[in-house]
């Protein structure tokens, strides 16, 4: 099979890797949208959807209504909704740019996934190889850079609308996501000062990172947040901001804005938006894993090499490659359930609010947290 | 009796949000395993509690005799005029000859029905009655309104001894003014 995928073009392999990711994060992306609908419900003392079945899977036994109380049914039927109903234009807009942000949209936020590494597995030497599908050296820095450019397609869509509702959303959403780009940017900085030490190969690779948090000894295998709490605490708070998530939803804030920036889309654009809302968090959520939460090590101090040891699977590498997805998957889920628990908790910051916590209240905080952290590396490594 | 509230300034801890969001979360993760209270309504059924006033219907005594006397005076009372009845006599050879009428048709329109209980209240005979019944469609303006025999189906018997009529008769055949 290996000497079969290897003979491949690596055209082929690339387009096949790369649908194979897009493959996992729609369903994901899809099913987070139920999962925030039924985490909302039990947050809520509700049991949330659990209506929809198809006739025929009421005859399977335990499985049909185990899946129907938790609601699978309902996310099939509204992304066949999503897909079918008519797609509205309305006759104010501007049609050329009103088509192309939710393609803009979600384009940036499926591009982003190619450069976070989702896994590992270890090859014949022994070595932990990342599984990604671009190991790019500056990994971060792309994340951010095309994430960041996620913004156009809010100001295009808020613009391209010619109503005041879809307009103000995408003013306040992009005032937001600059705001807190700063903070969240500047957050990881001592992150990657302390994983280049002087005299290593410069690097931003996420995954290299990782194989920093899986060293041995009591300081090599902490993870991150331990390490850099400060840093984990504004990263994840930035990026609450960044994706547009409650407490900090101004983009779309109901009450004041009926429905933000995607105020006049509809059917199948509407949907588009909706998956990259949910991939951005995904994508936010496995960087903040990857730098913070030890990425695919299963525990503090306990990492893969070691666990596929134990479990003496070494020689397969496809294996120990699927453990390490299931992990870093678990962990990203993880986070994605806390954005939802958070969505539930946390009230609505107002807009002024929201700018004073940004501008005076987190940046100072990174800028000093950066500082001393600079130092602090400067002596031990130096 | 009004009084100040003391509105100390926020101490370090609180101005961070942090102490009250994690607080808030600990309130939130309990909820998420306490028990639901959604009651999921097809299945299961709300009680009613006593006094309800849902869909009005009409009674018999406990002898199957129907109380309506066809007065009419809940139709004159209705404000949405969602009673029509047709009086009709009762025939002379009838055991409740002695009550003389009784309705040939009770219709109660329930799109117009307001369910303010006037009906109820207003009736001299005790006859109709605002139930338990919550739960009402069709599938035309035809289907909703409740006709004679739907309304006793609904209504069944009202437990009460009086038995009026049958003491106004066996005062009258004792020769008695007065039961």
């Amino acid at each position: 099979m290996v000497e079969f995928w290897t003979s491949l073009p690596l055209f082929v392999q690339m387009l096949i890797k790369g649908l194979a990711v897009i493959g996992v994060i729609f369903p994901i992306a899809g099913a987070s949208s139920m999962a925030e609908r039924k985490v909302a419900a039990w947050i809520q003392n509700r049991p949330g959807p659990n209506r929809a079945i198809p006739f025929w899977f009421r005859w399977v036994p335990v499985i049909g209504p185990f899946l129907q109380r938790l609601g699978i049914f309902h996310l099939m039927s509204d992304g066949l909704k999503m897909l079918f109903k008519e797609d509205p234009l309305p006759g104010h807009v501007n049609k050329v740019y009103f088509i192309l942000a939710p393609i803009v949209a979600v384009t940036l936020a499926f591009t982003t996934v190619a450069v976070v590494p989702f896994g590992a597995y270890l090859n014949r030497g022994g070595q932990v190889v990342p599984l990604m599908l671009a190991n790019v050296d500056v990994g971060i820095l792309a994340v951010f850079a095309v994430a960041s450019l996620g913004v156009y397609a809010l100001i295009l869509a808020g613009w391209s609308a010619n109503s005041k509702y879809p307009f103000l959303g995408s003013i306040r959403a992009s005032a937001q996501l600059i705001s807190y780009e700063l903070s969240l940017t500047i957050s990881v900085l001592p992150v990657f000062l302390w994983i280049n030490i002087p005299g290593g190969d410069g690097t931003l690779s996420l995954a290299r990172v990782v194989e920093f948090q899986s060293r041995a000894g009591f300081w090599g295998g902490l993870w991150f947040v331990f390490l850099m709490p400060v840093s984990a605490l504004v990263f994840l708070v930035a990026l609450f901001a960044e994706t547009n998530r409650l407490p900090f939803d101004m983009a779309e804030g109901e009450p004041d804005l009926v429905g933000g920036f995607h105020t006049e889309y509809g059917a199948f654009k509407w949907a588009l938006f909706f998956v990259a809302e949910y991939s951005h968090m995904l994508v936010g959520s496995a960087v903040f894993t990857l730098l913070f939460l030890g990425g695919w090590n299963p525990l503090p101090w306990i990492s893969l090499a070691q666990f596929a040891g134990w479990l003496g699977l070494e020689g397969s590498p496809i294996l120990v490659g699927t453990i390490s997805i299931v992990i870093f998957l678990g962990k990203v889920l993880g986070v994605i359930f806390l954005f939802m628990w958070v969505r539930w908790t946390v009230p609505r910051f107002r807009y002024d609010q929201i700018m004073k916590l940004g501008w005076s209240g987190l940046l100072p905080l990174v800028i000093g947290n950066l500082i001393v952290y600079a130092l602090a590396i400067a002596l031990i490594q130096k | 009796m009004p009084y100040v509230v003391e509105r100390t300034p926020l101490t370090f801890a609180e101005r961070t949000y942090l102490p009250q969001i994690l607080g808030g979360l600990k309130t939130t993760w309990k909820h998420l395993f306490s028990p639901k209270v959604t009651l999921e309504y097809p299945e299961e059924r709300p009680t009613i509690p006593p006094g309800y006033r849902g869909v009005p219907t009409l009674v018999k005594d406990p002898n199957g005799r129907e109380k309506c006397v066809s007065c009419q005076l809940c139709e004159f009372v209705c404000p949405p005029k969602a009673i029509r009845i047709t009086p009709g006599a009762i025939p002379a050879d009838a055991p409740t000859a002695n009550v003389e009428k009784a309705p040939q048709a009770f219709d109660i329109d329930m799109l117009r029905c307001i369910y303010c209980g006037l009906c109820q209240e207003v009736c001299p005979e005790e006859a109709i009655f605002l139930q338990n019944q919550y739960s009402l469609s069709g599938y035309s303006r035809g289907d909703l309104v409740n006709h004679k025999d739907r309304l006793y189906e609904l209504g069944g018997t009202l437990p009460d001894l009086h038995f009026k009529w049958d003491k106004k008769r066996a005062a009258e055949q004792a020769g008695r003014a007065q039961h």
